[in-house]
């Protein structure tokens, strides 16, 4: 019988022939730790009684949830976190250079065929570049540091192709909020996603990582995307030359496999309070919004910016919105500012805020008040998410947020786009 | 591992941001501390209806959302000893493993607040006292995790070890 691509990555790091339900121990290539859990981590490797990290070189850790310190608390966790990499020789972020899954990809550090591990849910991104990646907690970024490897239940895998011309306004985002809103919460628990079909291989790797982003939030251990000429480019960019990626034999054995044809998809909304609360943009009735965000691992990345001011452009914030744009890397501003974006956004009365995690898990910038509804990028809007469980947080495409923040209500952007 | 403990019963989908607000995480590391808040959002008096050995009982997909280990070590050091769901989220099961606190996944139809549980973990009886009646869980825990949750958490297990070994 044939291999998936998860059997075969698994095989691959276990040095032997593995399927689906086999509890194994694997040799991990890279690890990712962020501000608000790898302080735990470091503790629990203290406790391990750890001399030496494994492969430090490929163990990133990053100040990102909360840069720069809102308080004292805060900042001696981060101080803890670069005495850790000093002494230990891993690598550790400068100074807000952004959010934990943009600077591990951009760094290079997650590459076809690798398997890789982060102390964050979000952690299943990288499989936009053709890798099994996968959240855990701290306590297992400590003992991979410790070990090098980690025990895993290979998990079966679920085949989504998704085909189809998307229509004008619609992006990858509202692909993913479709997924979610399809499968719920809990819908793919345990499983690994491989994705194909024509409208996926037209996807930019950043429109890739945006789906991959979430399939945790369908309760997926990874999403995998296909390895192609645009992956190669995006090794490419960052000075890495890679040929070759992972690919599922022929006669590879699916727990299920759907097909999606997505030439009618709309514009998607989640409603408050799950992200699994989703709805086409026209069955919605008329929701007034006070905050808006574009940003975060799911949607700050270069082409996100793009869409978000090509609605902005020349456009005025409504005066009723607070629009806050966080890029999800200074590699990213950079760029942003080059292009003029960040001019654009500026002009439109946005704030713009330095890269990281923003507003999106409420530690630090962008706590909306009582009673408000935020429309934002980002892949949760569970109660309390952004700080004030009193607020309603709406989840939509960049596009669509930048069009509600000038109409200062939840917008179809379509009405933006000729 | 015989657990006895009063029920605490939840709904589905019990993210890990009602089990412990992300603004909290950011503050320390001190889990007391941080145990004071367990359920907040959800009910502010929460954490002074806790008795120790307490269970907790929820519905479907208990524990999604973040990967934050916080989550499972508050509700630890707030003296629970057992959750018991129709089903977990990934990271979350993980998690209480390595961190030690026990879990079971179970049809919790017939467990009420407040009911008295007797629990025989390894071999999946739940027994209801108030109610008189047995429930069997139907999953089974890897031999790797019952090592892990004999040892009493991932750090004493790869203490003992020195490495993972199946
Ligand atoms: S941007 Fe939001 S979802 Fe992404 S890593 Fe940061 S807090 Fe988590």
């Amino acid at each position: 019988m044939g291999k998936t691509i998860a059997e075969k990555i698994f095989s691959n790091h276990a040095n032997k022939d593995v399927k689906a339900g086999d509890i194994i121990i694997a040799k991990l290539d890279a690890l990712m730790g962020q501000d608000g859990t790898s302080p735990l981590a470091i503790k629990v490797f203290e406790e391990l009684g750890g001399t030496r990290v494994i492969n430090p070189e490929k163990v990133l850790l990053v100040m990102d949830h909360s840069v720069p310190p809102p308080n004292e608390g805060v900042a001696n966790l981060h101080k803890l976190m670069r005495e850790f990499a000093e002494k230990y020789g891993t690598q550790i972020t400068e100074f807000g250079e952004g959010v934990c899954h943009q600077v591990f990809m951009e760094r290079g550090l997650a590459t076809p065929g690798s398997l890789v591990i982060g102390a964050d849910s979000h952690t299943c991104t990288y499989g936009a570049l053709n890798c099994f990646s996968t959240g855990v907690g701290s306590s297992e970024l400590a003992a991979a540091m410790y070990t090098g490897k980690l025990w895993f239940k290979v998990p079966s895998t679920v085949k989504i192709n998704i085909n189809g011309k998307l229509p004008k306004g619609v992006v990858s985002k509202d692909i993913i909020l479709y997924l979610v809103g399809y499968f719920k919460a809990d819908g793919l628990t345990y499983k690994a996603i491989e994705f194909d079909g024509e409208t996926i291989r037209d996807l930019s790797i950043d429109g890739r990582a945006t789906i991959t982003n979430m399939v945790v939030e369908m309760g997926a251990k990874a999403g995998i995307m296909p390895f192609d000429e645009k992956t190669k480019e995006f090794f490419k960019n960052i000075g890495i030359v890679i040929n070759n990626g992972i690919e599922a034999d022929k006669d590879a054995e699916y727990e299920s496999i759907y097909n999606f044809d997505i030439s009618n998809l709309e514009p998607q909304v989640a409603l408050p309070h799950t992200v699994d609360n989703v709805y086409p943009i026209s069955q919605i009735e008329k929701i007034k919004i006070h905050e808006a965000f574009i940003g975060t691992c799911t949607n700050g990345r270069l082409e996100d910016l793009r869409y978000a001011a090509q609605i902005l452009k020349g456009k005025k914030v409504n005066k009723n919105v607070k629009l806050i744009i966080t890029p999800a890397s200074k590699r990213i501003y950079m760029q942003a500012l080059k292009e003029g974006l960040i001019e654009t956004f500026l002009n439109a009365g946005a704030v713009v805020t330095n890269p990281g995690c923003g507003p999106c898990v409420g530690t630090h910038q962008g706590v909306p008040a009582d009673g408000e509804n935020v429309i934002s990028t980002a892949n949760r809007n569970f109660k309390g998410r952004m700080g004030n469980n009193k607020a309603l947080i709406h989840l939509a495409s960049p596009l669509t947020v930048a069009a509600s923040a000038i109409k200062g209500e939840i917008t179809d952007p379509r009405e933006f786009l000729d | 591992m015989i657990l006895k403990g009063k029920a605490h019963k939840f709904g589905d989908d019990i993210n890990t941001d009602y089990i412990i607000s992300g603004k909290y995480k950011f503050k320390s590391l001190d889990f007391n501390e941080m145990s004071k808040h367990l359920f907040e959002d959800l009910d502010p008096e929460f954490y002074k209806k806790i008795n120790p050995d307490d269970i907790i009982v929820a519905g479907k997909n208990f524990g999604c959302g973040s990967s934050r280990e916080q989550a499972p070590l508050v509700i630890k050091y707030a003296g629970i000893s057992l959750v018991i769901a129709k089903s977990f989220a990934r990271i979350f099961y993980r998690n209480s493993i390595n961190v030690g606190l026990p879990l079971l996944e179970a049809d919790t139809d017939e467990i009420d607040n407040g009911d008295e549980l007797e629990v025989d973990l390894f071999q999946g009886k739940i027994y209801n006292k108030t109610k008189n009646i047995t429930i069997l869980s139907k999953s089974t825990f890897p031999d790797i995790m019952v090592k892990i949750l004999q040892a009493g958490g991932l750090v004493e297990y790869l203490k003992k070890e020195g490495d993972f070994k199946i």
